[in-house]
């Protein structure tokens, strides 16, 4: 095996852990804050890359202006999301949350067949393959990390350094004393749900200058980022960024070395293992 | 014996008795019933209700008791590949393979299973091991693909025609009567354990664990026990299912997606009742024969579309389930004094 190979696949790992990073931690915001983890978060996504495909190809508009709204349509629909289906059913079974955000997954995913049919379609973006020390990397992936490393760190500073976004944090840890205390966890859900559904259509943003979308699209790597998301652990965000590149260098560098459903196989073996030794995820204080 | 079993096909109600055992008349006349044209037809479609049906009920045992598992489609996949598998390439007769596929999954389950439960892994975490476990088995699947065929899929090895060592009856009524059986039969598991300690410990853990562990239920037992009939019963579904349509794909057999039909067919119908998976299986079913009929391949994914949004309104509305809704219903109205059963 040529050693340059696995370098540039291990790189193309950390390019690819950033994006993943971003779900993880929109999802993880979710699921600490809320309980919920949202099986139709990549379907989600996959409406972000939409969006940006048929802004730019049919409306003409320009590729980053695409991506803002995209941004923001996904997290009007992360709302709705919340309002409509969560919220309804809040003080039911655990269970019941889990698989009604299980039947949106099918239903966005006929809708988009429905309308769009299951073509892929791609933005065909001509952007340039840098080359570096024998590897070659594509400028689109440095762009998708670059942005998921700023928007990573925006929500960090948001959670840390804002009333409200150390209010979700208290949320997070307490939801029934933050209640007690007065606190409208309502409106911190809503506004959870929102960041969440942002960052999902920033990562849609970030993902359609690289791939081409079809309905099936999220399907392809949401196990994972569900995944990710608990193995990272509630709440944890350094949890969630070294599940991130942990799996993000499993799935790339194990797909060189043996096939891509091997290294998906080995992965979610890594999480079935972890979850029984940590159950509260890798760097979590604890449930 | 028969009596027994018409006896218990009509639901406990004492009203209802008569009409159990009327639809099960029915059922057991139907490939004779006057259908025209139609009848083979009708037939199939019987044929997979009953089959998604039982598998559909075969999970319900868990799914009753909180114990969510999002990847039955590991199980149902392993045991219509392990028993196809070996008719294929060593000529072993599918109910030999079929008896090998359902301890192999059993097996499967225990090794899933034990840690799980020992290491208290629940709810949400649960629901999301098992549904590595069903990706982990479509990967594999398709990542062994000079066996298995890959994402292609395979085709059971024709035995030509009428053949029991085979398992393999060109006509579609033998299998209609396997079907039938196999549903009956898993019908009677689950009331068996409706009716045994297993059920009470099991309630008890679901309400509180550490409470049920604390007055000396056996928690990892139970749990295990319950989770291993489930699993063995749904590879047996796999088993039969293989025979019968003899093509297996491993995105139709395992994975994430057919995990998630299972559950939401007997969420759809009720999983807390008897016949709840059933009445959901068959739903389910009817509205995707009727939509692909009416609509052909012009409105590709209107039928899911239905009946995703079907899915979220039920849970959210009818969090019993469409059957246990009805029978929760009929319960309340026969007895006003009673406690509402389940």
């Amino acid at each position: 095996m040529d050693p340059v190979l696995i370098a540039e696949a291990a790189v193309n790992g950390v390019l690819l852990g950033g994006v993943l990073a971003l779900l993880a931690l929109g999802l993880n915001l979710i699921f600490g804050v809320v309980d919920i983890v949202w099986i139709n978060y990549v379907e989600l996504v996959m409406l972000g890359m939409y969006a940006v495909y048929w802004l730019v190809t049919a409306f003409g508009w320009p590729v980053w202006l695409a991506g803002l709204a995209a941004v923001a349509l996904v997290g009007v629909l992360g709302l709705l999301v919340h309002l409509l289906i969560i919220a309804p059913i809040l003080a039911g079974a655990p269970v019941n949350q889990l698989l009604a955000t299980g039947g949106l997954l099918f239903f966005l995913q006929s809708f988009a067949t429905f309308l769009w049919t299951t073509d892929h379609r791609s933005l065909r973006l001509a952007l340039p393959i840098l080359q570096v020390g024998g590897m070659y990397l594509s400028f689109a992936r440095l762009l998708a990390f670059a942005v998921s490393l700023l928007a990573v760190t925006g929500l960090y500073l948001f959670l840390t350094r804002t009333y409200m976004g150390t209010a979700i944090r208290a949320v997070s840890q307490d939801r029934e004393a933050m209640a007690l205390m007065g606190a409208d966890t309502r409106t911190m859900y809503l506004v959870t749900a929102g960041i969440g559904g942002a960052m999902g259509g920033l990562a849609g943003a970030l993902l359609i200058i690289q791939y081409s979308v079809h309905p099936y699209f999220g399907a392809s790597f949401g196990p994972l980022v569900f995944m990710i998301c608990v193995l990272g652990g509630l709440g944890s965000m350094p949890g969630a960024l070294v599940a991130s590149f942990l799996m993000s260098e499993v799935i790339s560098v194990g797909g060189i070395i043996t096939s891509t459903e091997m290294a998906y196989v080995v992965a979610f073996v890594i999480f079935i293992a972890a979850m029984f030794v940590r159950p509260q995820g890798l760097l979590a204080r604890g449930r | 014996m028969p009596f027994r079993i018409l006896r218990w096909a009509g639901g406990e109600g004492r009203g209802r008795r008569p009409a159990g055992g009327l639809c099960l008349a029915l059922l057991l006349l139907l490939p004779w019933l006057p259908l025209g044209p139609a009848r083979v037809y009708v037939i199939h479609v019987m044929i997979l209700i009953l089959v998604w049906a039982f598998i559909g009920t075969a999970w319900s045992l868990m799914g009753r008791f909180g114990l969510v598992s999002l990847g039955h489609g590991a199980f149902l996949g392993l045991g219509a590949y392990t028993s196809t598998l070996l008719w294929n390439f060593w000529g072993v007769s599918p109910w030999l393979g079929g008896a090998v596929a359902v301890v192999g999954a059993a097996l499967l389950a225990l090794v899933l299973g034990y840690p799980s439960f020992r290491f208290r892994v629940v709810g949400h975490y649960f629901a999301l091991v098992t549904l590595a476990l069903g990706e982990v088995v479509r990967l594999l699947i398709i990542a062994e693909r000079d066996w298995t065929g890959g994402s292609l899929g395979i085709t059971l090895k024709d035995a030509g025609g009428f053949s029991l060592a085979a398992a393999q009856f060109g006509d579609k009524r033998v299998f209609y009567f396997a079907a039938l059986a196999v549903w009956l039969a898993g019908l009677a598991v689950w009331r068996r354990v409706d009716r045994s300690m297993t059920r009470s410990a099991l309630e008890a853990i679901g309400e509180d664990e550490a409470a049920a562990a604390a007055v000396g239920v056996p928690v990892t037992r139970f749990k295990l026990r319950i989770t291993l009939i489930s699993a063995a019963l749904t590879a047996l579904g796999g088993v039969l299912y293989g025979q019968y349509v003899t093509y297996l794909n491993p995105g139709t057999l395992a994975g994430i997606g057919v995990s998630l039909q299972i559950v939401f067919a007997a969420v759809v119908g009720g999983m807390y009742t008897l016949l709840g998976p059933t009445v959901g299986t068959a739903l389910t079913i009817a509205l995707a024969e009727y939509l692909r009929v009416a609509f052909g391949v012009k409105l590709l994914g209107m039928a899911d579309t239905i009946y995703g949004l079907a899915l979220i309104l039920i849970i959210i509305f009818l969090p019993e389930g469409l059957y246990g809704t009805v029978r929760a219903q009929v319960a309340r109205r026969a007895a006003p004094a009673a406690a509402p059963g389940r």
